[in-house]
């Protein structure tokens, strides 16, 4: 009876189990066979890095659940990352505010887009994608813009709490937690699921759906806005030509952790490992480079990403797959 | 004493055509208070109406005398209006206690879910409809009857008003709807009205006491049923006097004795990897062979079987004397065998597409020529096949969503006829279907049967089976029980069959190889459409 238990609730949650397993092996690879791996430098660094990247696949796995997606996250994280850099010398906690605000107003112009005027989220978020590109390019004039030094707004994508975890990571899982709270504590975050399983029926059943979705798509700008703050933090500027193609890692970072891309059903946690196993990968790429046995071209790692994101979905079929007919 | 819903003269229009013209409804508190009329006679419109889902075009409602207008649904649900409709509306992916609770999820003082309070609360309600299920598995885990009855827990847990219960009896067996007719004597008891929609006359006699009779969007009359005989509920609901019905109803008992003797299907000791354990079955040309059971008995899964959708793990399968052993529904369709499935919503239409696309969707390969689709013989095949079933669409070219349940049924009958099938199996064929509609189904299957075709039936409706089907197979958790043969088979005959079903044990005379039969070359049953 407990062994009956027991594995169904490894089957229920056999998506984040799957993931779960992989990064462990890739930790222990990592261990095994390259020097430096567990060092506290390496650490911290991969998971200042991946802050960003963990933050905005967390807002994507919302609107991912509510039967959406948003595809603006990567641009609005770079105009964040410029308008962060020209409110530093202000201060840390203004420069953090003018991203996270950046970030809240390209939610809410795509939460209005969507819910409002009812255009498909992947044209009305597209939109916004070219738009927020464009108008960082504008307000930087094409330029990287540098942060002020003196404001101590580096501290925040540069220093680590006992130099192992970095602020930036540290508030990322902060967030995480409050999202969680939301989505498994909150009945708007029911609401978000029963939307993305079935709107019609969330509607007639009376629940706020239009809510919902306008809060997701806030809470994905939000966490893309406080992803272009630290983006600017930790490397001294604001880029107005980063984030092409984050959008693509943060949906493979929800995919990776099992969340329905048609919505209704998700995990804030797998999606959150999911992202780290594939920032892992790329630091282990770049360890296998250091050790010169053989040299990947940046082009061979994305081959090698994209096979491995192949290999893990297939497994999760997979594990789904069994469940369902056992 | 004011009444608890008063609608007055409301209109409908959606775009250039008219939904309701001039419906009124009214609901005395504690009234249990039937809607019936045809299918498209503007019911749903009526309950949509009320619950805020469409705004109205023009009329009034009020509640408790207060003239009110709901802008949505949610708004009905906090003025104490709560709906279980039809086509069940629910989250699957979500628990049970969640479909449950959604919205009125009981909180912690910090704003967090109670689970634990929600799950007892989920469960105690449960309770009460006599259903003992873990409340924290999916929804999608749970057959249709449990979904409907958490559909009915989820309105009856709330403090209402007024539950409207749009055909809440569709998917229920008897003890089920017996336990529901309790629910609702239990809210009536408590002063809460409910508005019952159902086609079977039955239950609205057994539960309601008056009721509102609807045809072509405007209300007919009120009544009270215990000083109305059925027969004029029947006339008025179809808009013809008593008389005629009568008439035609005793013109339409048929000779059912045929002198068959081509076997065409023969099933022997059928176990599936999907709930089938020991079913033995034989349906000769020309003849309909009823399944009866009760939900879950494993008459679906013979369905399933027959048309290659579960495997057989063993005992053998005969169509017209030749191994049978679908590995696919292709390998059915080519053999000659067509199922009409139980949930046509999800089975068997696509709400988007036209009349004519959705009956000749699986034909599109013998319509064509060098892969072109012959759109003459196209449209030839569905204006014949509307006219045949006379189907009331208002062009070949209309989305079949638009189309009321029963014409729905009749366009999916019309794509598998169109097959030529040797043999049809039908799951709950009118399930959800008005009794006009139902009549012309029935007739359609008749004819069927005439030009030599053979159907397979599953029906919940004794009545249906003790009437069509020359024989019917019980079935019980897997196995066929008992052959109940007609003439002579009455319906209580049907139900006391049943009821007692009990199948064998012992292992008797089950094949030694467990092993299923070889795949046989199938016949070349692939013909042109007319």
């Amino acid at each position: 009876m407990i062994t009956i238990a027991w594995r169904q609730r490894l089957a229920d949650n056999g998506q984040a189990t799957g993931v779960c397993v992989i990064l462990l092996a890739l930790v222990c690879l990592g261990l095994l066979r390259y020097d430096n791996f567990g060092s506290a430098y390496n650490l911290s660094s991969f998971l200042n890095y991946n802050a960003m990247f963990v933050l905005i696949s967390l807002g994507m796995c919302l609107v991912i659940i509510t039967g959406g997606i948003d595809l603006s996250v990567g641009t609005v994280a770079a105009l964040s990352s410029v308008t962060a850099a020209y409110a530093s010398p202000l201060g840390l906690v203004p420069a953090l505010l003018a991203g996270l605000a950046t970030g809240l107003a390209a939610g809410l112009v795509n939460a209005l887009m969507i819910t409002r005027l009812h255009i498909p989220p992947f044209i009305a978020t597209l939109a916004s994608l070219l738009a927020a590109k464009g108008t960082a390019l504008i307000i930087s004039g094409n330029q990287t813009v540098p942060v002020d030094w003196a404001s101590g707004f580096t501290r925040l994508g540069m220093e680590s709490i006992g130099g192992l975890l970095p602020w930036s990571f540290a508030i990322t899982l902060v967030v995480g937690a409050g999202l969680w709270w939301l989505l498994e504590q909150r009945p708007i975050g029911r609401t978000m699921l029963a939307v993305g399983d079935n709107e019609e029926a969330a509607h007639l059943m009376g629940l706020p759906a239009r809510k919902a979705k306008t809060l997701a798509y806030l809470i994905s700008g939000g966490c893309a806005g406080l992803s272009g703050v630290f983006l600017a933090s930790g490397f001294g500027a604001g880029q107005p030509l980063e984030g092409l193609g984050w959008e693509l890692t943060a949906i493979a970072a929800v995919v990776v952790g099992g969340t329905l891309l048609t919505g209704g059903k998700g995990s804030l946690v797998a999606t959150l490992i999911g992202a780290l196993m594939l920032g892992l990968i790329f630091n282990l790429l770049n360890f296998e480079n250091g050790l010169g046995t053989f040299n990947l071209s940046a082009y061979w790692q994305m081959v090698i990403r994209g096979a491995f994101l192949f290999v893990v979905i297939a497994i999760q079929v997979q594990i789904t797959r069994t469940r369902n007919s056992g | 004493m004011t009444a608890l819903i008063d609608m007055r003269d409301i209109h409908k229009r959606f775009g250039g055509t008219v939904a309701l013209d001039g419906a009124s409804l009214t609901i005395a508190p504690g009234e249990v208070h039937a809607l019936i009329g045809q299918n498209g006679a503007g019911k749903s419109t009526l309950i949509k109406v009320l619950t805020g889902v469409y705004a109205l075009t023009s009329g009034e409602i009020l509640l408790d005398g207060q003239p009110i207008t709901f802008s949505g649904p949610r708004r009905a649900q906090q003025a104490g209006v709560a709906t279980i409709y039809q086509e069940l509306n629910l989250v699957p992916l979500r628990s049970v206690t969640e479909n449950m609770m959604m919205g009125f999820e009981p909180l912690h003082w910090w704003g967090g879910i109670d689970w634990p309070r929600a799950h007892r609360r989920a469960r105690s309600v449960l309770g009460e409809l006599g259903v003992d299920i873990d409340v924290r598995r999916p929804l999608s885990e749970y057959s249709t009857a449990i979904q409907q009855l958490v559909a009915i827990g989820r309105a009856v847990s709330q403090r209402v008003k007024l539950v409207i219960m749009d055909e809440p009896t569709s998917s229920l067996d008897e003890r089920e709807v017996a336990r529901l007719f309790e629910v609702i004597r239990l809210l009536k008891s408590q002063g809460t009205s409910v508005l019952f929609v159902s086609h079977f006359l039955e239950e609205l006699y057994a539960v309601c006491d008056c009721a509102t009779i609807m045809r072509n969007g405007a209300t007919v009359e009120q009544r009270t049923l215990s000083e109305t005989p059925r027969l004029e509920l029947v006339a008025s609901m179809l808009g013809r006097a008593a008389a005629d019905i009568q008439a035609s109803g005793t013109t339409s008992f048929r000779d059912l004795s045929i002198d068959a003797d081509e076997t065409l299907l023969e099933v022997e000791d059928l176990a599936t990897t999907k709930g089938l354990r020991q079913a033995s079955l034989e349906v000769r040309q020309g003849e309909m062979v009823g399944l009866g059971g009760l939900l879950g008995a494993g008459r679906s899964e013979v369905a399933r079987a027959l048309f290659g959708l579960d495997r057989a793990t063993q005992g053998e399968m005969r169509l017209a004397g030749r191994a049978y052993a679908p590995r696919h529904t292709r390998d059915a369709i080519a053999a000659g065998v067509a199922l009409l499935s139980e949930d046509r919503k999800v089975e068997g239409i696509i709400p988007g597409m036209s009349v004519r696309e959705n009956m000749t969707l699986p034909l599109l390969g013998s319509l064509s020529r060098r892969g072109v689709i012959q759109r003459r013989r196209e449209r030839e095949l569905a204006e014949h096949f509307i006219e045949a079933l006379q189907i009331k669409t208002a062009s070949m070219e209309q989305p079949i969503g638009q189309l009321s349940g029963g014409n729905q049924q009749k366009v999916l009958l019309a794509r598998w006829l169109a097959t030529h099938p040797r043999l049809l199996i039908l799951d709950e064929p009118t399930r959800g279907v008005d009794i006009g509609a139902k009549r012309e189904i029935q007739r359609i299957v008749q004819d069927y049967q005439a030009r030599g075709g053979a159907v397979l039936m599953i029906s919940s409706e004794f009545e249906e089976l003790a009437e069509g089907a020359q024989r019917v197979v019980i079935m019980h958790e897997g196995h066929a029980t008992r052959v109940l043969d007609n003439p002579g088979l009455t319906e209580d005959a049907l139900v006391t069959a049943i009821a007692t079903a009990q199948h064998d044990r012992g292992d008797g005379d089950r094949h030694d190889d467990g092993a299923p039969p070889q795949a046989a070359p199938l016949p070349d049953h692939q013909e042109t459409a007319p």
